[in-house]
């Protein structure tokens, strides 16, 4: 079995940050727009929400906007984009043997400190990702290519609060 | 010239396999480049590994040279490209908040789908929380929607920003990239691998050296070749574009101006395009004067790009050139809703004359198809009626010639002390377009 084997190593990361751009060159190129993942959760959020709640969606302007009345949620270009995602990581991971099975964390944390903070730090990020109308990818990445101000300026937030907080949260990771 | 339209050419299935193709590159490019392991990620931010830095970096400078060469050489239409609008305050703050979601949760939303796909449990847990995350959000934004929507400024670019050309705001941008990349190799090797200075070769490797020279390279040719300037963008575009001038569609009476003016449903704007003396003769009621060598500059034009989808701009001029110049040059920089009025001020003034006594046609007519072919007495700017054929009559208007405009006709509405303004038939040429709305993925 191809995971049983030692996992391949990962590429140069220039090599690996090429190959990115070029993708996100085509998506502009073909499509006009960039590429991103945290506008796709909204909809499978919003979407979940919907079957349980679909007369607070309804009232919800944010959620109304995405999935209210007879809007489908999941028929949106970003969510075909999130399966795709899913997909390619997915083959990456068996071409290059790191599809398995694997809880990962700093080497000084417990089990359930990291999933915790995996949580706390996933709806933080949630958060943050739609006050600033993208994540990393879409509003940074996709949004430095094509020159954007704001998204420059945001990329610049990130890092700077990462790099404050780190030192805090040391234990998490060292 | 690409980007494809979508809907048009490909379908819901076709659109939806070609995002999925699209995302699977990123996909494949993130997992490749180690953005599955948490612990890759967040060595980032203790210096061990500067892999997110260069990866994130590499991409953006990658997918930016491409971008603006594709425009350069004629390729790719960038007004149809959705570039993220500015939000400043919310976008840094939401950024902060991200910042310190990284670092206690190890990835940011797309590497973690990646680390799910890939059967990381942290990952899977991180995206359970990213999706509750999102969902607080939608329950709280109403809460603060006046910051949410604060610092608006729209298609706002590096490039608007340092008023630079795009060519040279790229070379900036790149040699900031590489600049990063060199003090992270730095960092390092010293404060994560621990060497003192004295071990620390200043010198990039020789890979190193070549990559970023490539890079260089191609932004240089980029900035030499520069962007297409409006005229030859218009003619890139094609015989689709040139389409409605040949036909006339454009060309809007006066009529179904002053019809659309009446219309609360519809932001009319009407762009003069004239110089200050004419302008202050006589224009239209609500015209905005802006020289026709201005429409390019970033902040007039994007008063035209942020228009909401119900605002419909008509240029005027004196004649027609000068009106179709202007539109061309708009349409070629992706104005939307975009009409000229036919026969400029020279035809209005014959249809909604003014008094005699205050203009009358010039004899001769003058031979510049954009000079004004009327004579004024003193300059109206837009206090009399003629400018506002769609408003009910003034009482307090008088006309200063002792005499009415002569009428004949149904009153169309507008009555001016008397005036009541002929109605004149005419074919709609003026139809609604929505914004092409091509929103990135995280829109």
């Amino acid at each position: 079995m191809a995971t049983t084997k030692e996992a391949r190593p990962y590429v140069n990361p220039y090599l690996a940050g090429t190959l990115l751009g070029v993708v996100l060159f085509l998506a502009f190129f073909i499509t006009g727009g960039g590429l991103g993942a945290s506008g796709a959760l909204t909809h499978v959020q919003t979407g979940v929400l919907s079957w349980f709640a679909p007369g607070h969606v309804d009232r919800n302007a944010y959620f109304a906007d995405i999935a209210g009345g007879r809007k489908n949620p999941w028929a949106s270009s970003e969510v075909y984009m999130l399966v795709g995602t899913a997909v390619g990581g997915l083959v990456s991971g068996l071409v290059n043997r790191r599809f398995k099975l694997e809880f990962r964390k700093g080497p000084r944390v417990s089990t359930p400190a990291r999933v915790f903070f995996a949580l706390t730090g996933g709806a933080i990020m949630g958060y943050g990702a739609r006050m600033a109308r993208g994540c990393t990818s879409g509003q940074a990445l996709s949004g430095v290519a094509t020159l954007s101000a704001g998204s420059l300026a945001f990329a610049f937030a990130i890092f700077a609060s990462g790099y404050a907080l780190a030192w805090f949260v040391r234990r998490l990771w060292t | 010239m690409l980007p494809i339209d979508l809907a048009a050419t490909l379908g819901p299935v076709g659109t939806a396999l070609l995002f999925g193709a699209i995302g699977a590159g990123f996909g494949a490019a993130l997992e490749m480049g180690g953005f599955g392991d948490t612990r890759k990620l967040a060595a980032q931010f203790y210096l061990k590994d500067m892999t997110v830095l260069k990866v994130m970096f590499t991409g953006m400078i990658v997918a930016a040279v491409l971008i603006a060469g594709a425009t350069a050489f004629g390729l790719l239409d960038m007004s149809r490209v959705w570039i993220n609008p500015t939000y400043l305050w919310p976008g840094i703050v939401g950024g902060l908040i991200m910042g310190v979601g990284f670092v206690l949760g190890g990835f940011c939303p797309g590497t973690s789908i990646v680390a799910a796909s890939t059967l990381k449990v942290d990952g899977m847990v991180f995206l359970v929380g990213v999706l509750t995350g999102i969902w607080a959000f939608g329950e709280t934004v109403s809460g603060f929607q006046g910051f949410f929507f604060s610092s608006a400024m729209g298609r706002f670019t590096l490039a608007d920003w340092l008023g630079l050309p795009v060519g040279a705001t790229l070379l900036l941008l790149v040699a900031m990239a590489l600049l990063l990349f060199w003090l992270g190799d730095l960092a390092v090797a010293r404060f994560g691998q621990g060497k003192p200075w004295a071990e620390i070769s200043l010198r990039p490797g020789r890979t190193g050296f070549a990559a970023a020279a490539a890079i260089v390279l191609a932004t240089v040719v980029v900035m030499a070749r520069g962007q297409p300037t409006p005229a030859e963008k218009f003619a890139l575009l094609g015989p689709a574009a040139a389409q409605p001038v040949e036909d006339r569609s454009i060309f809007v009476h006066p009529a179904e101006v002053v019809a659309l003016r009446k219309d609360l449903n519809l932001q009319v704007n009407v762009v003069d395009l004239r110089d200050e003396h004419d302008f202050n003769l006589f224009h239209l009621g609500g015209a905005r004067r802006v020289a026709p060598g201005d429409l390019a500059r970033p902040a007039v034009l994007k008063g035209f790009l942020d228009a909401p989808a119900s605002t419909v701009t008509f240029l005027v001029g004196n004649g027609e050139p000068a009106e179709l110049a202007a539109w061309k040059e708009l349409k070629a920089l992706g104005a939307n809703n975009l009409y000229v009025l036919d026969g400029g001020i020279d035809r209005w003034l014959e249809l909604y004359p003014v008094p005699a006594c205050i203009a009358e046609r010039a004899v001769p007519a003058p031979a510049d198809p954009d000079a004004l072919a009327w004579r004024f007495a003193y300059a109206t700017g837009s206090s009399l009626p003629a400018a506002w054929p769609e408003l009910p009559s003034s009482p307090d208007f008088r006309s200063p010639c002792g005499q009415l405009v002569a009428t004949e006709g149904e009153p169309e509405g507008g009555e001016h002390e008397g005036i009541v303004w002929p109605t004149y038939a005419f074919q709609k040429k003026v139809k609604l377009k929505a914004k092409v709305a091509v929103k990135g993925g995280c829109g």
